[in-house]
């Protein structure tokens, strides 16, 4: 009897640190079918593959909402903290201060955000705390049933048919105006894009703010929405197409010169941007501001990366942290030795 | 670490039951001062011993230790900072604004006797020993899991903590008997607490039918109360100082061996009180009595005496 020889099978593809795009997986999503939160999640999973991020080296946190339970679906083998509603950047600020090895990569939404932690974010964008900070932007509080969030904009509407009658908050504008040092938009749709500004993002070294525009299919995906995926699709207008060469990958790319404007990162990577608009330069705050600002007028979606500054010092530089995580100190560090107690105590005698 | 008084600590009381469910070290400091609200933000008071005993919403409670002295609020610093890595839960350290603000004599602070404590923490050779751990599992018995720091270099470190449900293996669940299980080990981790804190300093009295019991800077009205009860009214007291919240046994024993105990304490609510009143035995609670002082002065010998004699002379 003849037998079949089968092939064998085609050898996985591993990154730079020996591990396969599965390995970056994490639970079994519990969202919507369809929401846009699952859509990021897997742009997170396909950056950290192929930057070949060590999943041990990374801290999944997050805050209270549909969105902030997405790091449970992602880098399964990575520490992760959801934390109370709208807290998560005093979590992140704790977390990176006793380890600054650690990459902090916070998952939070526009409530959580825009609305009961719109303190604890500021603070953080103004102290430029190394770390990635998405926020997964659907315009509504989706886990508690849609309610507006303040980043819907003027005029929108709910399902019930209500409409705000509040002008939105932009958290890019904030972020830019309070010290932020890669501020950028995107859409959970855009693969490219996002993929790339995400990409952008883990290897800056200081505050990395993403808004990405993530429709609620449940709640705030119909028409009159500013958010739904038919009205994005429409709306969107990104300021330049974004590639992200990692700083291990010297491919060149094809662009005409005088049309693409390049950065070159912390790592050495570099963000290509080509340009759709003539003469953006993502150095220029005054000029994304009012970029921003402008676009509030036209009702139009601009995306991309709006802002960045390589050079600001972050908030790690600024303490003079030691280089060691804090945990690992000797007690010989921590401990001031007997004879400094006794000094205090007899200066005060 | 952090120091604060009541209004930062109502601020951050959804934080502090976070603290205790994922079960995250932390050390509060409450230099506690009047209230409600703002109430007398520059005067004492102990007002805060109940809230912060019960912080928080659905089943919390936490280490409490109560220093009545410079001296004290320096050893129980050291201690609160093992205890909490033991115990992986929030400790609080109830001092006052008569002990954090004002001047006082000190002999001096003592060098810590013992290294620090960090509790169960696993590195990568202890995981590569065991292939593995369960976050919220109870190895040991007494309600104390094993956890690992972020950065730990191992595939099996990490775990992602969360305030909602969870079982051992740090997973979301809503199983009921998972949500028991996990409720009931943090009540027995919070037993194996009691023996472990700083126990109560009990003076005797022989015979003594009259006790008085007392926290934190309270105890200096009492050291003079005691002595102004002998030579006034040859009334010889027992005293014991509450050091530690939760209770520890002897203190139960303590107004056991007393007909009246009088507990002394600078709020208008009897808060220790209700706390004493939760766990002391039923036949037991009919011996507590109480005097309060809560005028944000702090509280001096002759109020103290002269409520125990009015007290007393109604016996
Ligand atoms: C202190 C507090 N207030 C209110 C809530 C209830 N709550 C849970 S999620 C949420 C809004 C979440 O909205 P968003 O951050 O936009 O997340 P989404 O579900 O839209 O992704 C609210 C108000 C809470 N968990 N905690
Ligand atoms: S309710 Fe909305 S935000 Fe939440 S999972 Fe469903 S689609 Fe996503
Ligand atoms: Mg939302």
């Amino acid at each position: 009897m003849a037998t079949t020889i089968m092939p064998p099978p085609a050898p996985k593809k591993v990154n730079r640190v020996g591990l396969e795009q599965a390995d970056y997986k994490g639970n079994k999503s519990t969202l919507c079918a369809g929401c846009g939160h699952n859509a990021i999640s897997e742009r997170i999973i396909e950056a950290c593959f192929e930057l070949g991020v060590e999943p041990y080296r990374v801290a999944k946190l997050s805050g209270i909402g549909c969105s902030s339970k997405s790091p449970a679906y992602f880098l399964r083998a990575s520490h992760g903290f959801n934390a109370v509603h709208g807290r998560m950047p005093s979590v992140a600020t704790g977390t990176v201060l006793t380890n600054r090895t650690i990459m902090a990569l916070g998952v939070s939404g526009d409530g959580d955000t825009a609305s009961i932690g719109i303190g604890q974010f500021v603070h953080l964008m103004r102290r430029n705390l190394p770390c990635v900070y998405i926020i997964e932007d659907n315009g509504c509080y989706g886990l508690t049933k849609g309610q507006f969030s303040a980043t819907a904009d003027l005029g929108s509407k709910l399902k019930t048919g209500v409409v705000n009658d509040l002008p939105p908050i932009d958290t890019c504008a904030l972020a830019i105006q309070l010290g932020a040092t890669y501020v950028a938009r995107s859409f959970s749709g855009d693969k490219k894009q996002l993929l790339a500004l995400l990409e952008g993002a883990l290897v800056h070294r200081g505050t990395a703010m993403l808004d990405v525009i993530s429709p609620c299919v449940s709640f705030n995906d119909h028409e009159g929405s500013t958010k739904s995926y038919s009205y994005v699709k429409d709306h969107d207008e990104p300021l330049s197409d974004v590639s992200f060469i990692p700083y291990f990958e010297d491919i060149t790319v094809d662009y005409a010169p005088g049309t693409a404007a390049e950065i070159t990162l912390h790592d050495g990577s570099r963000l290509v941007l080509k340009k759709l608009r003539s003469d953006y330069d993502p150095h220029n705050k005054a000029e994304a501001l009012r970029l921003l600002t402008a676009s509030h007028d036209t009702g139009n979606l601009v995306t991309g990366l709006f802002y960045i500054d390589t050079e600001r010092p972050n908030f790690i530089d600024l303490l003079n942290l030691v280089d060691a995580p804090l945990a690992t100190l000797p007690e010989s560090r921590t401990r001031p030795p007997k004879s400094v107690l006794d000094e205090v105590m007899d200066s005060l005698r | 670490m952090t120091a604060t008084s009541g209004p930062g600590i109502s601020l951050m009381a959804e934080f502090v039951g976070l603290g205790y469910y994922t079960e995250v070290p932390v050390v509060i400091f409450d230099v506690e001062r009047v209230g409600p609200s703002t109430g007398l933000p520059t005067r004492t008071a102990q007002g805060d011993i109940l809230k912060n005993a019960l912080l928080s919403h659905g089943d919390t409670k936490h280490l409490m230790l109560i220093p009545c002295s410079t001296e004290e609020c320096f050893s129980m610093a050291v201690e609160a900072f093992d205890l909490a890595e033991e115990f992986q839960t929030p400790v609080f350290v109830m001092s006052d604004l008569d002990l954090g603000m004002n001047n006082w004599m000190a002999d001096g602070f003592d060098y810590p006797s013992k290294p620090m404590a960090r509790g169960k923490v696993l590195s990568a050779e202890d995981l590569d020993r065991l292939g593995g751990f369960d976050r919220y599992k109870d190895v040991d018995g007494d309600g104390i899991g094993y956890r690992t720091l972020p950065g730990t270099k191992h595939p099996k470190a990490g775990f992602l903590t969360r305030g909602s449900g969870h079982n051992e293996q740090a997973i979301y669940s809503e199983r009921p008997e998972v949500y028991v299980g996990n409720m009931d080990r943090l009540a027995h981790k919070f037993e194996t607490a009691r023996s472990r804190l700083p126990k109560p300093e009990i003076q005797d009295a022989k015979g003594a039918e009259v006790g008085v019991l007392a926290y934190g800077t309270t105890h200096w009205a009492i050291v003079e109360a005691l002595d102004q009860l002998r030579k006034e009214q040859g009334v010889t007291a027992g005293y014991c100082r509450v050091r530690a919240f939760p209770i520890s046994l002897e203190v139960f024993d303590f107004i056991h061996r007393h007909r009246r105990v009088y507990v002394v304490e600078q709020n208008r609510d009897a808060q220790m009180l209700s706390l004493l009143r939760m766990e002391v035995d039923a036949a037991d609670a009919g011996r507590l009595r109480s005097v309060l002082h809560y005028n944000g002065l702090p509280v001096d010998a002759r109020s103290v005496t002269d409520a125990i004699v009015a007290q007393e002379a109604r016996n």
